[in-house]
């Protein structure tokens, strides 16, 4: 990269819990506009390393750089003010609150109602059933329109930048269409993604870069295609626990 | 006829006065975890505070019980609570025994054990007649300040950014904050909040029995938080609607209980709590997302 720095610039990132290290070391940058995506088994750090950057974890060691400012020390509100939003793993939506409500609480940091107003309207517009449920609580939504509900709820923080922890679990493969259609709109507005996925296949269809993730280290990673090809990537996802993963399996 | 209006009209009064303290200790527990047994000396202090100011003009005594109450909930809040923001709900309990004893103690340091009369409002005594039942003033004006106080923070959550926030911070706090939700606002809101409500039941309850003493506000509190916990934990209508319930109780039990064993008319009470806890253990009106805190 010759241009200008990177969005996000993350440089030996450690988390640690206790005496267990689940993120080690990690270097990653994205880019202005990017879809960068780590994917890697379950356990591999990919939730923590997602977590230390949104300020939920402290980072032991390393420094993470947004938009030429350093994060670390940032309080967790400040966060998404600096325009790096999270969609986190399991949605978290507001179940007892309503749709409406939900996104209004997404545009917490902004101070423009109208504008605010009209970026719900034109939501609604996109995804009618969600429209029409606007005044039911979050809760009685199916897995899909929640995860549509959490991604709409981070946008409306207009960030630069948007993270998606494991944005297609549990959900049913078709319904997984719909939430990258999403993501696919959300990168066509020209907001950088950072996006975290057991589902290594599904993020290959959109990331420009990918990292596999093992142990809490990065193994692998290049362009979406390089990884793709690249003869080691199963060995490289599986890690250690290959055997692990193919014994389970039906 | 007449008589039974006039026990109704008695338990509604003490049963919205429990419902306010109940609400008090709900609002802590939405965001925080944590049941504040403090809210009693917030009640307290709010009562001292008319005694201290007694025979200045009525809006300066009520600003001022107002005050106390808000300033108290903001300090301790400030003082003991926000550096176990993270702690778990048993230690953030224990602190709150222990912020209420110290609080407690220095009011018997400062002004002693006694009891003192305080003839506040003596005029509220009165008993007016509404269609040939005579009700007292006071019960009247305790269901009209319940309702407006009642009203007025549902609105409040309902209608404002701050509501609106404080609700989805009760709901999932981490959360709340990763879309940039203030915690120390929120929170401090909550304990302001729960000020107001600790000062308005302050002063009710001291122009119903006139007298003040500094173990007051901790027999309500421990009352109204079997409300709230009959209510269901972390719901606001819950709490309101167990303080009220078990304020009703009471008064009925004791109306209606033959009078050699009107003296026992708590254990009825907690025979009511214990099974309403047996048959609904989440409470009546339980809360939405108490389990999931990431």
């Amino acid at each position: 990269m010759t241009k200008q720095p990177p969005l996000l610039e993350v440089s030996g990132l450690s988390v640690r819990y206790g005496a267990v290290t689940a993120v080690r070391g990690v270097d990653l940058s994205v880019g202005e506009g990017e879809i960068v995506s780590v994917v890697g088994p379950n356990g591999a750090g990919k939730t923590s390393l997602l977590a230390a950057i949104a300020g939920i974890v402290p980072a032991a060691a390393g420094r993470i750089v947004f938009a030429g400012n350093p994060l670390a020390g940032t309080g967790l509100e400040e966060v998404v003010a600096r325009g790096l939003a999270l969609v986190p793993e399991g949605r978290h939506i507001f179940a007892s609150l309503t749709v409406l409500e939900n996104l209004m609480l997404g545009a917490t940091i902004r101070r423009d109602g109208e504008g605010v107003r009209a970026d719900i309207e034109r939501f609604f517009q996109t995804f009618p059933i969600l429209g029409q449920r606007r005044r039911q609580p979050a809760g009685q939504l199916s897995g899909g329109e929640q995860q549509q509900l959490a991604i709409a709820r981070a946008l409306l923080s207009r960030p630069r930048m948007l993270m998606l922890d494991e944005p297609s679990l549990g959900l049913a493969p078709t319904v997984v269409d719909g939430v990258y259609e999403l993501v696919g709109e959300v990168h066509a507005q020209g907001v950088a993604l950072l996006v975290v996925e057991q589902n290594a296949e599904r993020v290959f269809g959109i990331a420009d870069r990918v990292y596999v993730m093992n142990c809490g280290e990065f193994s692998l990673g290049g362009s979406a295609t390089e990884i793709r090809r690249d003869p080691r990537f199963d060995a490289a996802y599986f890690g250690l626990n290959m055997q692990d993963a193919t014994g389970s399996a039906p | 006829m007449k008589e039974f209006v006039q026990i109704l009209a008695d338990a509604l009064s003490v049963g919205s006065l429990y419902a306010l303290t109940a609400l008090g200790i709900g609002l802590i527990f939405g965001v925080m975890r944590l049941i504040n047994f403090a809210h009693g000396e917030l009640i307290t202090f709010s009562a001292y505070t008319l005694l201290a100011l007694f025979g200045l003009p009525l809006p300066v005594m009520l600003t001022g019980a107002l005050a106390v109450g808000i300033a108290l909930a903001l300090a301790t809040e400030r003082a003991a609570f926000r550096p176990l923001r993270n702690a778990d709900p048993t230690t953030l309990l224990i602190s709150s025994f222990a912020v209420s004893f110290f609080l407690q103690k220095l009011l018997v340091l400062l002004v002693g054990s006694r009891l003192k009369g305080l003839n506040f409002l003596p005029e509220l005594g009165r008993k007016v007649e509404l269609s040939g039942v005579r009700l007292q003033l006071l019960q009247i004006v305790t269901v009209a300040v319940s309702i407006v106080l009642l009203v007025g923070l549902t609105w409040f959550l309902r209608a404002t950014r701050l509501g609106l926030q404080m609700r989805g911070a009760a709901e999932d706090f981490r959360m709340a904050r990763v879309l940039g939700v203030r915690a120390n606002r929120v929170i401090a809101t909550a304990f302001a909040l729960s000020g107001i409500l600790a000062a308005a039941v302050s002063c009710l309850i001291v122009i119903q029995t006139g007298v003040v003493q500094p173990r007051m506000g901790l027999q309500l509190v421990i009352i109204a938080f079997v409300g709230t916990v009959i209510g269901g934990l972390g719901s606001l209508p819950g709490a309101a609607l167990g303080g009220f319930l078990v304020g009703v109780g009471s008064i009925l039990l004791q109306a209606l209980l033959p009078p050699d064993i009107r003296a026992f008319r708590e254990a009825f009470v907690f025979i009511g709590v214990a099974l309403v806890l047996l048959f609904r253990p989440q409470g009546l009106i339980p809360a939405a997302g108490l389990r999931e805190r990431i």
